[in-house]
């Protein structure tokens, strides 16, 4: 079981939270632009790591936000989450692996 | 009053070094691989062949699954190829002389919902229009067939009736890779074991063979087998797949005297359950929702699998587990398999079987090696090629998978 620490709530267990797969997937800029091979890769094709990660994790039973976290996909060791709660400034910065 | 194991043959395989190159060379010895050089050899007389496995053979999902062999899937391109494979199954301990305990004990799919209920009868009708041997059972026909299921109206999600086919069952998964492995080895092919593929040999756009731990190996043609890692080494050559690699658990309880007649599966509640011939109470459940490399799963995961086990068979109550293991299961958008050419010449891809490969081990390696030997899909593969997920045609077989993932 996972130790996630959640950046509004500290410290919780994976079973309070949503995966959410590979993070900073964006939204196509142009999707009317894009061919059926693009968006095919678009919807269906992630990056499937063997090591560090960059992924999205959702406190689904808790304050419900989304955030990045690094996690190690071998030893699932998480490396690196966000440290800043946001502030009037803004979201915190995401992660990369 | 277990089941006595059967005899080894005397003669197993060869431990040939690896040659300087092969007509084909075969990525991963797990079942997939080892029935693809079988049938290469067999089906199209190709027996210039290694199978490079980076561990030992069959040491990867082969030796972890809970070997549970059916053909009930719902659409009709992942019946016929499930269906070819039993029908192998059926003939294949004769063929390859060597007996692995496939057990045809039927399989029972729980419904628990209305909507289950819809959803398993629909199941039934399609398999019995595409010629798949199906029943439906009410909740008194489910406790006859299988007396230690709790069909009481009282538990939270009560049995509200079940699939049932007849023809299914189960193996003893190594010596079903053994059995493949002798036969294929006597045909000539070559199986390496500690040989790591770390690379691939181009020559422009075409693969010409393999970088390996044991050195370069030249290769008319390279077939990925590898499960769990197709996208690691894919990445290799510039591939990228639409696969996802997730940790999938198993366990077995100790042995217990033969008191589970049949193959019980529940997707609502989430457990299934056999049991082997030796008397473990065989138990799986669904995949990890992360991803992962680390041939482990979580303990959450087996907590809710017992309760699961429990309400549905209260007389488990007191058996011990005995050992918990996680296999990498290499999971598609749609569930289904990619089996075909890629966009590399001479590359082939196997993989995304996911939760549910074991029991198209012996398809998979026919269709494979069609595909390996002409350079063109088999009919029964055509359908599972990378493009669909181009072109949209995908075989959606989230529901009759039947594990959650
Ligand atoms: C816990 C669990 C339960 C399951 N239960 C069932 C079930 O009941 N019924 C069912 O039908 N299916 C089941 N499955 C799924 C089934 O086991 C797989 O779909 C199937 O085994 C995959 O094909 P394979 O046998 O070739 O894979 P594997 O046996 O994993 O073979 C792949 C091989 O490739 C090797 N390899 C990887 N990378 C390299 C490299 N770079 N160089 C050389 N070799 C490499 C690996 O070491 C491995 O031996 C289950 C899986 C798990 C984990
Ligand atoms: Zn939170």
């Amino acid at each position: 079981m996972l130790l996630i620490a959640c950046p509004w709530c500290g410290e919780r267990d994976e079973l309070e939270f949503h995966y959410g797969g590979q993070a900073h997937v964006a939204y196509p800029a142009d999707p009317e632009g894009l061919s059926d091979a693009e968006w095919g890769e678009y919807l269906f094709v992630r990056d499937n790591t063997k090591g560090p990660f960059a992924e999205r994790w959702s406190h689904a039973a808790g304050c419900r936000r989304w955030f990045n976290v690094v996690r190690h996909t071998v030893t699932h060791q998480i490396l690196a989450v966000p440290s800043d709660r946001p502030t009037a400034a803004g979201r915190p910065k995401p992660v990369t692996a | 009053m277990s089941h006595q194991l059967p005899e080894h043959p005397d003669r197993l395989w060869r431990t040939p070094d690896p040659k300087r190159s092969y007509d084909v060379v075969i990525v991963g010895a797990g079942g997939h691989g080892l029935a693809t050089a079988y049938y290469l050899a067999r089906n199209h007389g190709i027996t210039n062949v290694a199978v490079l496995e980076r561990g030992w053979l069959a040491g990867g999902n082969m030796a972890r699954n809970t070997t549970i062999i059916r053909s009930n899937y719902l659409c009709e391109e992942s019946a016929a190829l499930y269906e070819h494979a039993l029908k192998l199954w059926e003939v294949l301990p004769q063929e390859l002389e060597y007996d692995f305990l496939f057990s045809q004990r039927g399989v029972l799919n729980l419904a628990h919902t209305l909507q289950d209920v819809r959803e398993g009868t629909r199941r039934v009708n399609a398999n019995r229009l595409g010629g798949v041997d199906a029943e439906w059972l009410d909740a008194d026909q489910v406790r006859e067939f299988c007396p230690i299921v709790n069909t009481s109206p009282d538990v939270r999600y009560p049995v509200l009736g079940a699939t049932l086919q007849p023809r299914a069952g189960i193996a003893k998964h190594d010596h079903v890779a053994w059995a493949l492995a002798r036969k294929a080895d006597e045909y000539g092919v070559d199986l390496i074991q500690g040989c790591e593929v770390t690379g691939f040999l181009r020559e422009g756009d075409r693969v010409v063979g393999v970088r390996t731990s044991r050195g370069p190996i030249g290769a008319g043609r390279v077939a990925l087998a590898a499960a769990g890692h197709s996208s690691v080494l894919a990445d290799l050559a510039g591939l990228r797949l639409p696969v996802q690699s997730h940790p999938l658990q198993a366990l077995v309880s100790e042995l217990l005297e033969p008191v589970h007649p049949t193959v019980v599966m529940s997707n609502h509640v989430h457990v299934y359950v056999s049991q082997a011939h030796k008397g473990e109470l065989v138990m799986g459940a669904g995949v990890d929702p992360y991803n992962g490399y680390g041939q482990r799963g979580s303990f959450h995961q087996i907590e809710h699998q017992m309760a699961a086990a429990l309400e549905l068979f209260p007389v488990f109550a007191r058996a011990h587990v005995l050992r918990t293991w996680g296999g990498i299961v290499d999971v598609t958008p749609d569930a289904s398999p990619i089996i075909g050419p890629t966009p590399i010449e001479n590359l082939f891809l196997n993989c995304g079987w996911g939760t549910g490969g074991f029991k198209a081990t012996p398809a998979s390696g026919w269709v494979y090696a069609h595909t390996i030997a002409t350079g063109e899909p088999h009919p029964l593969n055509a359908p599972f090629g990378l493009e669909r997920f181009t072109t949209g045609a995908l075989i959606d077989e989230h529901g009759a998978a039947a594990v959650a993932h």
